[in-house]
């Protein structure tokens, strides 16, 4: 069995004109991740460019109207771009200029990524391309503005089902076409190996400050940390320095959609089952032949067959619970929120948010929540909008 | 060990792609046969798959079209079995890793068996994955058929050593689909895959015209060609058995008596 495994999960399912790619890949990650100058211009573009260390916020109100557990909010959303997505961007812009690539190409669903990507490519002064559903070219039309004003050039991609899955597709078709001065910057931690290591690697900034500002304000652990999972990077960002804490329970909330029981659901852990598909071996929605389905989710960030095969292998040794939330519970996450602390958060973010509604209030007062708030909800707004029967104009 | 080297006993062999169930399984089967007739040595049998990353625009259409007229796995291998009555060419499997894995490998791998596939390609299969497949193929006789690319470099050799059935050379970066030209060093992939290969290996990605399959014909065992093929298929659907027939006739009689 190859490298990259994560249990049975993992490995590097591609085309055989990529795997030159992703062993250069994973030679050069292996060597700057110890280098000692490499970590240093990425702790300097994660403290002075990106905004980090990102708060550790006491929802005190939101904690009083749930009436149970204490709940700490992660604020991912406060970064430069406004998600977590920089943090993997910034380093893996940073390890694609050692690599001496001049070309970042992308995917994005929500856009997020996308606008991350085309950032850092500003910064280095490298060219760009994101690719994106035309369906979420749509939803998100002003992510896609910014992603032009920062320079990049933004693919619309139409087969499939266009979004997501036909992003992500399309970009890995586009790498195997131009290789030699383009690196794959992959936004989660999927794909082959070994993407989803060098991914989570970079998100898990995101616990290891969580750990250090818990332990300031509270002096211990908290006993849950709530993230929201698509491909799941934040959440595998959030969990990463935690999976040795047997105490803290560990929760990745999925996108039920209109509910896991339609077709109308992306909620990969709770409906999928084992497959190959994307460069890994993990779950997948997918009909009896293997046919990927075609998901769906109010959320262009979560509306992925899939999941990182880490998440498919802490779900196998029941290291981590995950749950599904509907469109309706997540966009009432996303209203309440926003009133109760003045946090709009991304409405990705909003399913964890709608899950601590349901397990805070059966917690003592003396537990403690981290929710990752993994990026803020401006981009949705028009969306959420449309959805309670309002037409705004962005 | 099956029967896929006789294919290369007839002169260069002319192999071509055809996505099973577009437009229909009954027009697949037609085309098979007729391509058959007009000089087709073996023929790869596309199993369509929802998201098939290695292809370009025009057999990825294919693909959906497939999907959607609600071609499935089985009754692809009710299709085999039937061009089993009369057709002895040999014939491969070429779909995605999923197809296979999510039917149950040794369940697919035996089937194949049963109705006489002589072998699988697997393009997001890269040689550090085959054992996933390869051994369950090796136990019932059907060919696990690796594939080198133009990036291949250092590990042109290995693959090519234990090539087995034929070895698939793809002549291009990319994915699949007709190219005006191609601007690979072909030759020199083929010198390192003739030093070490102990099959035959052939030639595919990119060729539409008979003088690209004659070019390509100079420095392998046979020339593969998809999209041109299912881009008649695409043009005139049901009705498109004479001109694949034609096209088939055309590219064979063009690379059979290059040395």
């Amino acid at each position: 069995m190859s490298r990259g495994r994560f249990g049975v999960h993992g490995g590097q399912y591609i085309p055989e004109t990529l795997m030159n790619a992703v062993i250069e890949l994973e030679k050069a990650y292996d060597y700057y991740k110890n280098d000692e100058t490499f970590n240093k211009e990425l702790e300097a573009l994660f403290n002075d460019y990106a905004g980090r260390p990102s708060l550790l916020y006491y929802a005190e109100r939101l904690t009083k109207a749930l009436g149970g557990a204490k709940i700490y909010l992660k604020r991912e959303d406060l970064n430069h771009t406004g998600a977590h997505k920089i943090n993997n961007v910034l380093g893996q812009a940073l390890l694609a200029k050692k690599m001496g690539k001049t070309r970042l190409i992308a995917e994005t669903g929500a856009g997020q990524h996308g606008v991350a990507t085309a950032t850092a490519a500003a910064l280095f002064g490298m060219e760009c391309v994101v690719f994106m559903g035309e369906e979420d070219v749509r939803r998100q039309a002003l992510n896609v503005y910014r992603m032009k004003l920062l320079g990049a050039d933004v693919i619309p991609v139409k087969t499939g089902t266009a979004t997501l899955k036909d992003a992500v597709s399309e970009t890995m078709r586009e790498w195997t076409n131009r290789i030699s001065d383009t690196h794959y910057c992959l936004g989660s931690v999927m794909g082959p190996h070994p993407f989803p290591t060098i991914v989570r690697d970079f998100q898990s900034v995101i616990s290891r400050e969580i750990r250090t500002q818990i332990l300031e304000k509270e002096g211990r652990l908290p006993d849950a940390v709530l993230a929201c999972v698509g491909g799941g990077s934040n959440a595998i960002g959030s969990f990463y320095h935690f999976i040795n804490d047997e105490g803290v329970a560990l929760i990745g909330c999925e996108a039920g959609g209109r509910d896991v029981h339609t077709f109308e659901t992306a909620a990969t852990i709770t409906t999928g089952r084992i497959g190959i598909f994307h460069g890994m071996k993990s779950y997948f929605c997918q009909d009896e032949y293997g046919q990927i389905a075609p998901v769906y989710s109010i959320s262009a960030g979560l509306d992925y067959p899939g999941v990182g095969p880490e998440h498919a292998y802490l779900h196998d040794i029941g290291r981590a619970q995950y749950v599904a939330i509907t469109d309706d519970e997540a966009v009432d996450a996303f209203e309440f929120l926003s009133r109760t602390e003045g946090v709009i958060p991304a409405i990705e973010s909003a399913h964890a948010v709608a899950y601590a509604r349901k397990l805070a209030p059966q917690m003592d007062k003396n537990k403690i929540i981290v929710i990752t708030i993994s990026g803020r909800g401006d981009k949705d707004c028009a969306a959420i909008a449309r959805y309670r029967g309002e037409i705004i104009n962005e | 060990m099956s029967n896929i080297k006789k294919a290369f006993e007839n002169g260069k062999a002319f192999i071509p792609f055809i996505t099973c169930g577009d437009p229909d399984l009954d027009t697949t089967a037609r085309i098979v046969r007729a391509a058959v007739q007009s000089g087709a040595d073996l023929i790869e049998l596309g199993i369509p798959f929802s998201d098939p990353t290695a292809e370009g625009p025009v057999i990825q259409e294919a693909n959906l079209r497939a999907l959607s007229a609600g071609t499935t796995t089985d009754k692809i291998f009710e299709l085999v079995k039937d061009l089993r009555k009369d057709v002895v060419i040999p014939l491969v499997f070429m779909t995605y890793a999923n197809v296979v894995f999510s039917y149950g490998t040794e369940r697919f791998v035996k089937k194949c068996a049963e109705v006489g596939v002589d072998g699988i390609i697997l393009p997001d299969v890269p040689y550090e994955e085959k054992s996933d497949f390869g051994p369950t193929c090796e136990e019932y006789g059907v060919d696990f058929i690796s594939l080198v690319a133009p990036t291949s470099d250092n590990r042109l050799a290995k693959i090519a050593q234990e090539a087995q059935g034929f070895l698939y050379v793809v002549s291009s970066l990319g994915v699949t689909g007709v190219r005006s030209e191609i601007k690979t060093d072909i030759a020199s992939i083929a010198k390192i895959v003739s030093e070490n290969v102990k099959v035959p290996y052939a030639i595919g990605f990119g060729i539409s015209r008979p003088d690209q399959a004659q070019m390509m014909a100079q420095y392998a065992s046979g020339v593969i060609v998809g999209s041109a093929i299912m881009k008649i298929v695409a043009k005139y659907g049901k009705d498109s058995v004479p001109y694949v027939a034609d096209y088939v006739k055309e590219m064979k009689d063009a690379i059979r008596t290059i040395p």
